[in-house]
């Protein structure tokens, strides 16, 4: 020990730079240090090629050095005519590729299903790049012009009404259902024990029916007149814009603010007649394409994007059900997420599929496509809203009660505090979602919808193409598309966590 | 001075079985600065809660600018846009710049146009001097600036009250001083001011009363003066020689 008298020092001669005694910088020294630096990791790194060694060599191998790239049919794949071991049969994918991206879409119509993807992509990477301005109207293009577009682009046909005729026919249905349930229970009360009962709450219920009927006659008249006026799409059409544009107007603040609202639904209305007169929608449209028809790639990114894009809010509505104080509301979000958490993505399509036609009522059919649509986004949703849920929970209370303090309703402190912040903390987990969803899109095929997996095995009965590596070429080539995909969703949900997440880092 | 603009008569609340607060009767008129303080769970967050109605109560009435707040808690949002709430743990948004924090409420519940509400709130920013932070997010920031923008924030509101809970009792020491600092500017410009505190400096500076609550009841309520040099009783006396060492 030094006493405290000699601890005081004075440096009189500083010290050079001198290079490392081990190098730690290079390829060398990253080497050295972080692949061979502890008899652990030595071994780690040896293990760790071997098995790269085992994967990858052979992957390529099969793939590229082992793989036809010509021929018409089997026989360039076959190994006696190829003279050595085959491996991919590449001509195959590339005779069958239409059958993988449109499946049964008739080839003349073809292009229709391309620009489709087109306008997706054009709507969508705009929207993906943060630095690109306008983000509002690109969504609502995305969100809600595209889809519209989309359906009748893909599907065909036109329209007949507008907002007015499609208004006076949900009315009138609506109010048809209320007459039959109250005929229903008239006739149970002809049979039941509590026969007065039912007997009164059916004529009860008859009468509003009733009621209803006359309050919406005016609206249904109207229809008629439009509808027998032979330019029913344009007529109904612009007696909608009128409509709307005034409520817009009066909502937006009348005279006084109320200007701006005027102009911009007015706005989206000449958009909507545009794309009408485009398409030709009031007379009749394109050539209607049944779903059954539809196939492939096209099958697979319908249900995955319908899927992911109606399956957040329906997690988020959830999950906020969920919380809810009214207890209606949260049991009814408890028992719709844990029903859909408890049962199978398998048995939800075969129901939807084969079992849910037998309940519907008689004349009311769903297209089968459309069927697996909404069960699959009902059980993405409940997964979402868990997930979302996780992210409520981890908000500090003190952030609802300061918004609440600075007089924000609940819905504004909903959706300005609580869930921005909520859906940045769990990021990874919706996305998780939406990629095992798109990998489960593939569980359509068991319900005879034929997405990429099932045109593709569909595509293995040919036996023009029938060699003993077909099945493994285009497996190889299904799991690179849906690994593009899903890598590709995964890598954007990273760079998304972490621009988003920027308040984080101090 | 003039009228009461917080009224609070027979107020009583239960969490449950707990009483937590008892028969109190509390008038503060305006530009009074009041600092309320006693022993931890004694119920004074309870009760300033109540007056912006983050609190349910069970009985009595509490008018805000003659904006009455029954037990049932009508005209909630009325009287909230009247009250300025600075809470103990700041309760800033994270995932919004200061500048945003400050213009959310202006333009969401008020209405008024993005521009306007920013020029205010550089105007509130600049008076709890940190016009320079605004775009920063409150992460990035002091304990005690983040505070700073806490009290600019309720200020965009044009609040006529002003509710502190414990302001400064989640800070550094040496941060504390520009907090009071702050308040003591806003209690010159003649806000009033409802201030849960064990800051004895800042309520012997400012206050107009001091109010002692234990127990879920207002035990003694008097000039800063007057309290602190002869405390009427044992429980104000056993407080004071605790807190004042
Ligand atoms: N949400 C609650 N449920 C039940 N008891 C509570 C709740 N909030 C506070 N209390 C109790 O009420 C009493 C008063 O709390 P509080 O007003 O926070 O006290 P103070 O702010 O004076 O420290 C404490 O005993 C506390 O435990
Ligand atoms: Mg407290």
């Amino acid at each position: 020990m030094t006493d405290i008298a000699s601890s005081s020092f004075v440096r009189h001669d500083l010290v050079s730079e001198r290079p490392a005694p081990v190098k730690t910088t290079g390829f060398i020294g990253w080497v050295r240090t972080r692949l061979f630096n502890s008899p652990t990791n030595i071994l780690l790194t040896i293990l760790g090629a071997l098995l790269l060694w085992f994967t990858i060599i052979p992957s390529v191998r099969f793939l590229m050095v082992d793989a036809v790239w010509s021929g018409s049919d089997r026989t360039a794949c076959l190994s006696e005519n190829a003279g050595f071991a085959v491996g991919a049969c590449w001509p195959y994918i590339q005779a069958k590729l239409p059958q993988l991206i449109y499946g049964f879409y008739p080839e003349a119509e073809r292009w229709r299903v391309n620009l489709t993807f087109v306008l997706a992509a054009v709507l969508l990477v705009p929207l993906l790049v943060p630095r690109l301005p306008a983000k509002g109207l690109n969504a609502g293009l995305f969100f809600f012009a595209f889809p519209v577009v989309a359906f009748f682009l893909l599907h065909g046909g036109g329209i007949k009404g507008f907002g007015l005729s499609w208004t006076a026919g949900l009315l009138e249905l609506f109010d048809e259902s209320i007459i039959g349930a109250g005929n229903v229970l008239l006739n149970l009360s002809k049979t039941s024990a509590v026969a007065p009962l039912l007997w009164a709450a059916g004529n009860l219920i008859v009468l509003i029916g009733t009621a209803i009927h006359w309050l919406v006659f005016p609206l249904i008249w109207l229809r008629d007149q439009i509808q027998d006026s032979g330019q029913s799409v344009w007529v109904d059409f612009a007696v909608t814009t009128v409509v709307v544009c005034l409520i817009a107007f009066f909502l937006g603040g009348g005279l006084r603010t109320g200007w701006r609202a005027l102009a911009s639904s007015f706005a989206t209305f000449v958009a909507i007649a545009i794309v009408i007169k485009l398409m030709g929608l009031d007379h009749g449209g394109l050539p209607i394409v049944l779903t059954n028809l539809w196939g492939g790639l096209l099958v697979t990114l319908v249900v995955s994007v319908t899927g992911i894009v109606t399956s957040l809010p329906i997690g988020i509505a959830l999950a906020l059900g969920r919380r809810s104080t009214i207890p209606l509301i949260r049991i009814f979000s408890i028992a719709f997420i844990e029903f859909w958490r408890g049962v199978p993505l398998i048995t939800v399509l075969f129901f939807a599929t084969y079992m849910l036609p037998l309940f519907l009522p008689g004349n009311f059919t769903v297209d089968g496509l459309v069927r697996a649509l909404i069960g699959i986004a009902l059980f993405t949703g409940a997964y979402q809203a868990e997930n979302v849920r996780g992210g409520l929970a981890a908000i500090p209370r003190g952030q609802g009660e300061a918004a609440a303090a600075l007089g924000l309703s609940w819905w504004k402190t909903t959706s300005l505090i609580v869930l921005p912040q909520a859906l940045r903390h769990v990021i990874p987990n919706l996305v998780n979602s939406f990629i095992s969803l798109f990998k489960d899109t593939s569980l359509v095929s068991i319900v005879a919808l034929f997405d990429l997996l099932g045109s593709l095995r569909a595509s293995f009965s040919d036996p023009k193409w029938s060699t003993p590596s077909t099945a493994f070429t285009g497996f190889a080539f299904a799991g690179i598309i849906y690994f593009i995909f899903c890598f590709g969703m995964s890598r954007y949900s990273l760079f998304v966590e972490h621009r988003l997440n920027a308040h984080r880092r101090n | 001075m003039s009228d009461p603009i917080v009224k609070i008569s027979g107020l009583n609340k239960w969490y449950g079985e707990f009483h937590v607060l008892r028969d109190i009767d509390l008038e503060v008129r305006k530009g009074e600065r009041i600092v309320i303080c006693g022993p931890s769970g004694s119920g004074k967050s309870t009760l300033i809660r109540c007056i912006n109605a983050l609190e349910e109560f069970q009985e009595g009435e509490i008018v805000v600018d003659g904006i009455e707040l029954g037990p049932n808690l009508k005209h909630i949002d009325a009287v909230r846009r009247e009250v300025g709430m600075v809470f103990q743990s700041f309760n800033l948004f994270p995932h919004l710049t200061v500048l945003d924090n400050c213009t959310l409420a202006p333009i969401w519940v008020r209405n008024i146009p993005k521009r306007d509400a920013e020029a205010t709130a550089m105007k509130f920013l600049e008076r709890v001097k940190i016009p320079h932070q605004a775009n920063k997010f409150p992460g990035q920031m002091s304990g005690g600036q983040q505070q700073r923008v806490a009290i600019a924030r309720a200020l965009t509101m044009n609040p006529k009250v002003m509710l502190f809970d414990e302001p400064t009792s989640a800070l550094d020491p040496e941060m504390v001083k520009e907090v009071l600092d702050t308040m003591v500017d806003l209690a010159e410009e003649g806000m009033t001011m409802l201030v849960v505190t064990h800051e004895m400096g800042f309520a012997r500076e400012v206050a107009n009363r001091v109010v002692f609550m234990d127990a879920g009841q207002i035990i003694e309520a008097n000039t800063p003066n007057e309290f602190f040099a002869s405390p009427q009783h044992a429980r104000t006396k056993l407080f004071l020689s605790q807190i004042l060492r």
